[in-house]
């Protein structure tokens, strides 16, 4: 009897829209990226995803079994933390990394809150700071040179650049040089050329022959796949917009080691992690505002964090701490940017 | 009698249970060997503090019994330092500031105040010996862990007369996991241990 007479509060008509369908679609997104990489870097892409997804669901099921709770394994979300850990981290890699990374995030940055919808920071971002951590060497040198590769020849035969990313080479050679007192004319004049260059190049970056992290490479790619979550409204808009919007201001003003406002705007957005971070990880449903200011507030507050990182921090790139840093401040932003209830007053 | 002894290993493990002593045992568990140095030193004061504070409990007036207990407790650090820096200089290094740092180890403090000043000396003596065993333990179980996953190395020999011996675990085709000795890996593992505890307690009633 008690089954036939169902009581619950309302919406009373489902759109039929489940976690499930979210999640998997969210999957279905970031297919093309993987593609892209599987074209830009070879198989070695695929399997080391796939290691990720392995990693990601095992751990979860593991957990589960062995806390005798139901297995939500199904519900796609593991294999999107799989999907997006193995995407930010170098494809040169070995092939345990992305395995120890997934099941580190999952354990540590998702069941031990609870699972799904408990967890206070992004699981993928928690591996990957736990990787970025404990192996430094291996997630800032081993890169591998895209099909095509962009990076002009003369910067990578220096003895100074360990990473052949657009950012490890605008920070590591091209910033110290410019910063360097000793440094002789004919260096920064080097120094100025290969940035330029990276600067009229940066169509690579849009398209993708570039080196980087496995699922950063191709920013069209990812913009595919963001509309496609954008058109089945699954995904806010607010958080990418205000993300990128921010630190491309910022790195117009801020980014050149030349000097303010000489930052290509264009090579600031599409190089690195921002595109993969501001539209697959700081939208995560789970540890971004749920009110409409505060996906504001965390857009800008991850965007001015990235700029400031990117810029006089110790990393090349700072997308991936300032969306864990931002994770952190979501409890206070969504405290006190909540709507004024109908018919109250302030 | 033999109660206040046990207590401290398990069911009052001033680490675990009562959540004392939090710094010192995340601070000097990168290795084995510091664990187990930090535990031994740290017993040591505990016990004879103990047993002194036991002693003249009668005498102390209760108004200044703190500063008084902080004397105590701040003359046998003293020595555990002197000692330490002539017979194992190598140990003393690494531990560092952390040494003179016990006399404010809020285990030592604690049990002065909530047990050697109500108790017999017997009983105290027993207790520190309890608590600071308790508190060995758990260093030297952590400093192996971080060790072994950190370093990929474990300090086997007795530490105290001859030296650390580092012996590799997985050989040398193991990559340590660099974050192990960092101070994460410190808050995990102890973090993990007392969830294993609780787990354990819970499931013995």
């Amino acid at each position: 009897m008690a089954d036939k007479y169902y009581v619950s509060s309302s919406p009373h008509i489902s759109s039929g829209v489940s976690t499930k369908t979210v999640m998997w679609s969210v999957v279905l997104a970031l297919i093309p990226a993987l593609l892209g990489s599987i074209y830009f870097f070879g198989m070695r892409a695929l399997w080391l995803t796939l290691l990720g997804v392995a990693g990601a669901v095992v751990s979860e099921a593991v957990v589960e079994l062995l806390s005798k709770k139901p297995l939500t394994i199904g519900d796609g979300s593991a294999v999107i933390t799989g999907i997006l850990l193995a995407f930010n981290i170098p494809p040169g890699v070995p092939w345990w990394m992305p395995v120890v990374g997934a099941s580190f995030g999952i354990i540590f940055g998702k069941m031990v809150f609870g699972g799904l919808g408990n967890n206070p920071l992004n699981p993928a971002l928690v591996g990957r700071a736990f990787l970025m951590a404990s192996w430094p060497v291996e997630m800032t040198t081993k890169w591998i040179a895209p099909r095509g590769g962009s990076i002009p020849a003369i910067a990578t035969k220096i003895d100074a650049i360990t990473g052949a990313t657009p950012l490890g080479v605008l920070k590591n050679f091209v910033g110290k040089t410019l910063a360097d007192p000793n440094a002789s004319p004919e260096k920064i004049a080097q120094a100025k050329q290969v940035l330029h260059s990276m600067y009229a190049n940066w169509t690579n970056l849009f398209f993708g022959n570039v080196g980087g992290v496995i699922g950063e490479t191709s920013a069209v790619l990812l913009i595919v796949g963001f509309v496609y979550l954008l058109v089945r409204k699954f995904v806010d808009w607010r958080i990418p917009l205000s993300f990128i919007g921010t630190a491309a201001i910022l790195g117009w003003i801020f980014g050149s080691p030349e000097g303010m406002f000489k930052m290509n705007v264009l090579f600031y957005i599409f190089s690195g992690g921002l595109m993969l971070g501001a539209l697959f990880m700081a939208t995560d449903m789970v540890t971004s505002p749920i009110t409409v200011k505060g996906r504001w507030i965390f857009g800008i507050g991850c965007g001015i964090l990235t700029a400031v990182i990117r810029r006089w921090g110790g990393y090349p790139e700072g997308v991936s701490y300032s969306i864990l840093l931002m994770n952190l401040a979501v409890p206070i932003i969504n405290r006190h940017s909540m709507p004024k209830k109908f018919g109250y007053k302030k | 009698m033999i109660k206040e002894f046990t207590k401290g290993i398990i069911k009052e493990n001033p680490v675990l249970v009562l959540a004392l002593g939090l710094c010192p045992a995340l601070a000097t568990s990168t290795t084995a060997y510091n664990g187990i140095g930090m535990g031994i030193a740290a017993s040591f004061v505990l016990v004879m503090s103990n047993i002194i504070v036991s002693a003249i409990k009668k005498t102390v007036p209760s108004r200044i019994r703190i500063p008084i207990f902080i004397t105590v407790i701040a003359t046998f650090v003293t020595i555990v330092k002197l000692v330490m820096a002539a017979y194992t200089p190598g140990l003393s290094k690494q531990l560092g500031i952390f040494i003179p740092l016990i006399v404010v180890n809020c285990i030592i403090l604690g049990r002065a105040e909530a047990f050697a000043s109500k108790n017999g000396i017997l009983k105290s003596a027993l207790d520190g010996l309890g608590m600071g065993l308790g508190f060995a333990i758990v260093l030297f179980v952590v400093g192996s862990i971080r060790e072994i996953l950190g370093s990929g190395t474990i300090t086997l020999g007795f530490p105290m007369l001859f030296g650390p011996v580092n012996v590799s675990i997985f050989g040398s085709g193991y990559n340590p996991a660099l974050l192990m000795i960092l101070p994460p890996g410190g808050f995990l593992t102890l973090g993990l241990f007392m969830w294993l505890k609780q787990l354990v307690m819970k499931e013995n009633g």
